[in-house]
């Protein structure tokens, strides 16, 4: 298959060799699961359980709130313990709520819907139905709703499916694992979502440090003729969606746009896996593959772990940590987040937990720029870093802007190259999150100028209403001013007290046509 | 609950590189030059680049001390050492001790730590101190000597090297001479056709090799190319700008002589005489003073080569790489805004790409 | 010599015709400051900063009669907007920035008297006589004028908290090492 090339990327000491070849084992279940009400991009699940409420195996804990939203569903049987604040595996540390889930031993499947019979006849709307059931994201990190994306249907055409198994982050290898032991259920998810896509074209990517993964998924492919292996050349980050786009069919997509613009759509050999079992059975995702790795353990291993368990047991379950654990991370190296705590759970988005030591961070001093320009060469957006970083460590953050730093997807591989050791990527995370910040405020500010002019407009009809009503009483034959007034009251007690001047009794009597709901004795206590 | 350390946004693995690696490499790429231009030129040569590279390491440390910066750190990064070896390898051989002590002190104080240190320059530090001491010092900065290899008998001994540096004595008008280019610069300016000057200087192979005279940086252009081969091969620098320059030399080189022969050289001589390979891969390549972006490195390359030519062809100097570096540093911040990538998913001019209409 | 002294006087007799010419005649036309300033406030009329509404407040900024740090909501980012835009110098180093804060309305103290009601520049907060009074938390903007006029202290503000959408990465400090972490090197480039 020809590949067509991708400017910048790193070529990183990869580190895979502890876990490549360990096939993916099976946690024993916990005692306690701890789930998240917030495993995705999107609006949070509103829980349908209660503490003390017995569930089975697959049944749903949560469900979706809107559009772009994911359920939550119970990893294994027992009873719900209590529905409470509990830290998130994010490095603000905040906690979010969550489901805590006593597991009963029994391991007992309740009732699950029942898979389609055959995919290939089903619509492409029900086929998204069942996968936003199921509760699938995008495994590979992002942990986006993968039945909205199947539903980009609607608005592009897509003629081609891409499915990522590049996994070019060092030290994880679930993907490797995934690829090489299941390649049929990936291979059967990839087609049942090509069907409900409307796709011509499968292609399933894989870097070539994977030789045993192309071999078996190769294999599982072999009869299916719109499907192909493509091999990747090994260089991070291969997995990017845009990039890997570009190098499969040299479609590049227009900035801060959507692969499907361009007639591709991407996904994770993870999900894809996920998609074959919500729709052949009817499973729900509850449980994921994660590398855990590093250093500073006992030992490495790939492990089928069911959703919520805390990292805690995940680290015991490899033997403990035997070094200084300088970092804990969620994810891969590159990319990853620092995790607030080893009682942080795993959650659909988790593809590796890592116990780095000191050796393997490497973390130097900063020196000061020597405008080596290696940054240059290396960012795959095409941006200028060393420019970028300057600009934003003198807080010129709209600056940064107009140079494109919310261009940067965030890769890190301006950081690893950097002689210097100046955390480029951190600079760039800092000001994109400032500016998210600014434009929350600038849309809150015109949402409150429109506000105010409401009010402005509230105040003078008022004001207008009141001359006219004095105009009419100066008027001798006028009608009684006692009827005017009463056709404008509306709900305000009959025997209301007017407070203050007559201006507060017509502003009474004015509060509702503004249309904003007036409180009744329900409606109470507001505040954040 | 936040229990371990969160600070640090990633990523968290790096690769083995350091700005100590960087120049421990380019200085290494440097000394097959060295060493042979050691033994070509016997030790005045030897004493007067030590004495340049430790008196560059010695005013660095004292800007540093003045500024209350740490010293010893600081020097460990290699980069002071490094402008005092080019430096050195841009001086006449036999100067006295004084041009190289000057030279220190305006590359390192002045080129480099007044602007900021490390990094902050805007000109190439060696260069600017080399264009310095040649405008205000002509008579030493321009007296060369002819070959003289150590251990054989014309050549000064340990003693009379000494004097020689630290200019007790003056280098004997039987040993001076020119360089190739400013014997072509000298003969042309006395009515003497190129063609006719041509056959004087040392043949082609010579040239290249090495036994001629001129500073270290002008003498063996092989070993000086090996070494920048080897700075390409651990990707220290990048093509752009050492091909770019040397072709723009070669090619103006070769047009201009096939239309006037008797005025203007060739292009091999162009590339092989002077400071050409010196300049094109260790001082235009300078990290700090030069563009960022690919397309950026082109029009450097580019224009270095131009200025070297005509300031080799036409202004009063014979050599024009020194020139040319500094006046193409100065034009690096203009084209590093006017030379950028293109962002990924964005035409050159910044916009989105556009979608192609549905079929 | 004459000639060098006439060729050298006739150029800056006409180089300066052709100065004055065009400051005459291609002059700035004089600039709208005060609109300028008014879209750089905020917008929301909620009278903090002393004056009416905003544009009192630009008009006073514009004479220069009103320091640039005026408008508490706004925060250092619109101070410095405005600094910019007056072409001032102001030290804003020491200055903290108002953490956003909203009204709350505490059921058990409210008597429904309609005071707040009445000073909301937003009409961010709803209530009709002798009912309970709330506070539409996304039209809240944080002025504080409704905490001031409450008679029984039954409004107070309180601090948005962060969430896990509103979180975002701290500027780096970088390693401290041995060299100085300095970044780039001039304002141009």
């Amino acid at each position: 298959m020809r590949l067509f090339s991708v400017r910048g990327g790193v070529h990183l000491d990869y580190r895979k060799d502890r876990t490549r070849n360990l096939g993916i084992v099976p946690l024993p279940m916990p005692a306690l699961l701890y789930l998240p009400l917030t495993q995705h991009v999107g609006a949070a699940a509103e829980p349908v359980v209660v503490a003390g409420q017995v569930v089975r195996k697959g049944e749903v804990l949560a469900t979706a709130q809107g559009a772009v939203s994911a359920p939550v569903h119970a990893p294994t049987s027992g009873r719900i313990k209590e529905i409470t604040g509990h830290v998130s595996p994010h490095p603000s540390g905040l906690s979010q709520s969550t489901i805590v889930l006593e597991s009963d031993g029994a391991d007992a499947w309740g009732a699950l819907p029942a898979g389609i019979e055959d995919p290939f006849a089903a619509t492409g709307q029900e086929i998204a139905r069942r996968v936003a059931e199921a509760g699938v994201v995008g495994l590979g990190g992002a942990a986006f709703p993968a039945a909205v994306k199947l539903n980009l249907r609607a608005g592009h055409t897509v003629d081609t499916l891409l499915i990522n198994g590049a996994e070019c982050e060092p030290y994880l290898t679930c993907d490797d694992r995934v690829m090489r032991e299941y390649a049929g259920e990936v291979v059967d998810g990839a087609r049942i979502m090509a069907h409900a896509l409307g796709a011509a074209r499968i292609v399933i990517a894989v870097e070539k440090n994977k030789p045993e993964a192309i071999k078996a998924i190769a294999n599982a492919a072999r009869p299916f003729a719109t499907m192909a292996v493509a091999e990747v050349p090994v260089r991070y980050p291969m997995g990017s969606a845009h990039h890997l786009v570009k190098v499969i069919t040299g479609r590049e997509t227009p900035a801060h746009g959507r692969t499907a613009s361009v007639g591709v759509l991407v996904h994770n050999v993870g999900t894809a896996r996920a998609i074959h079992h919500a729709v052949r059975f009817g499973r729900p995702l509850i449980s994921r593959v994660v590398t855990v790795s590093g250093g500073a353990l006992k030992s490495g291993h790939n492990i089928e772990v069911p959703l919520g368990t805390l990292v805690r047991e995940l680290i015991d379950f490899c033997g403990g940590m035997v070094a200084h654990a300088d970092q804990v991370i969620s994810g891969g190296p590159m990319m990853g987040h620092p995790l607030p705590s080893l009682e942080a759970p795993v959650v659909k988005g988790t593809c590796g937990i890592l116990a780095l030591t000191a050796d393997e961070t490497n973390v130097q001093p900063t020196g000061p720029c020597i405008r080596c320009g290696s940054c240059v060469e290396a960012c795959p957006s095409g941006l200028v870093p060393l420019q970028l970083a300057t600009l934003i460590q003198h807080e010129d953050i709209d600056g940064a802007a107009k140079l494109g730093v919310e261009d940067c997807i965030s890769c890190g591989s301006c950081s690893y190259i950097c002689p210097s050791h100046i955390p480029l990527m951190h600079y760039f995370d800092y000001a994109n999150g400032r500016l998210r910040v600014l434009d929350r405020k600038r849309k809150h500010q015109e949402k409150l100028k429109t506000l105010a002019e409401a009010r402005r407009q509230r105040l003078e009809r008022q004001a207008a209403a009141r001359a006219a009503a004095k105009a009419k009483s100066a008027r001798p034959a006028a009608p009684p001013t006692a009827s005017a007034q009463a056709q404008t009251q509306t709900q305000a007690q009959a025997q209301s007290k007017p407070v203050g001047n007559s201006a507060a009794a017509a502003s009474v009597t004015g509060a509702p046509v503004t249309g904003l709901p007036v409180t009744t004795a329900t409606e109470t206590g507001a505040g954040p | 609950m936040i229990d371990l350390p969160t600070d640090h946004r990633g990523p968290f693995t790096h690769a083995p590189t350091s700005i100590q690696n960087t120049m421990v490499l380019v200085t290494l790429a440097l000394v097959p030059a060295t060493l042979f231009n050691f033994w070509l030129f016997g030790w005045p040569s030897v004493f007067l680049f030590l004495l340049t590279v430790f008196a560059c390491l010695g005013v660095e440390a004292g800007c540093l001390r003045l500024q209350q910066r740490p010293v010893t750190v600081t020097l460990l990064d290699g980069s002071a050492l490094l402008t005092g070896w080019l430096l050195a390898m841009s001086l006449p051989p036999w100067a006295p001790w004084w041009i190289g002590v000057l030279g220190a002190v305006i590359a390192l104080a002045l080129a480099k730590q007044i602007y900021g240190g490390l990094g902050q320059n805007v000109f190439n530090p060696a260069m600017v101190a080399r264009v310095a001491l040649l405008v205000s010092f002509p008579v030493p900065m321009t007296a060369f000597v002819a070959p003289q290899p150590l251990f054989s008998a014309a050549a000064p001994g340990f003693l009379e090297s000494l004097k020689i540096t630290f200019g007790l004595s003056l280098p004997l008008d039987s040993v001076s001479a020119a360089s190739a280019l400013g014997y072509i610069k000298t003969e042309l300016s006395r009515g003497i056709p190129v063609s006719q000057a041509m056959p004087e200087v040392s043949g082609l192979f010579d040239l290249a090799v090495g036994y001629q005279s001129g500073s270290f940086g002008e003498t063996s252009e092989l070993l000086i190319l090996l070494g920048g081969l080897f700075l390409l091969w651990r990707r220290v620098i990048t093509w752009h700008i050492p091909v770019t320059f040397i072709a723009t030399l070669f090619g103006l080189g070769t047009v201009f002589h096939a239309l006037g022969p008797d005025r203007f050289t060739d292009g091999a001589f162009q590339v092989l005489t002077g400071a050409t390979m010196l300049g094109a891969f260790f001082i235009a390549t300078d990290y700090v003073t030069s563009p960022v972006s690919a397309s950026g490195r082109l029009v450097f390359g580019f224009g270095c080569g131009l200025l070297t030519w005509i300031i080799r062809t036409y202004a009063g100097y014979p050599e024009g790489v020194a020139f040319a570096v500094l006046l193409m540093n100065a034009m690096t911040p203009l084209i590093d805004q006017g030379f950028r990538p293109r962002p990924f998913g964005r035409t050159r001019r910044g916009d989105p790409l556009p979608l192609k209409s549905k079929p | 010599m004459m000639l060098a002294i006439g060729s050298l006087t006739a150029l800056g007799v006409s180089l300066g015709a052709v100065l004055g010419a065009a400051s005459r005649y291609l002059a700035v036309e004089v600039d709208p400051l005060e609109s300028d300033l008014l879209d750089l406030l905020p917008g929301s009329q909620c009278g903090q900063c002393g004056f009416v509404g905003c544009g009192q407040a630009a008009a006073a900024l514009a004479k220069g009669e009103a320091p640039v740090t005026l408008c508490g909501p706004g925060g250092k980012a619109v101070a410095e907007k405005l600094a910019r835009r007056l072409g001032i110098h102001a030290d804003l180093s020491k200055h903290q920035d108002q953490e956003p804060q909203v009204a709350i309305i505490n059921e058990d103290l409210c008597i429904g008297c309609l005071r707040c009601f009445q000073e909301c520049t937003t009409d961010a907060i709803v209530g009709a006589p002798k009912q309970l009074h709330t506070v539409i938390t996304e039209h809240c903007h944080g002025c504080g004028k409704c905490t001031k006029t409450c008679p029984t202290g039954a409004v107070t503000m309180c601090p948005v908290p962060t969430t896990l959408n509103t979180w975002h990465w701290h500027k780096p400090v970088p390693k401290k090492g041995r060299h100085r972490a300095t970044i780039g090197r001039r304002a141009v480039g």
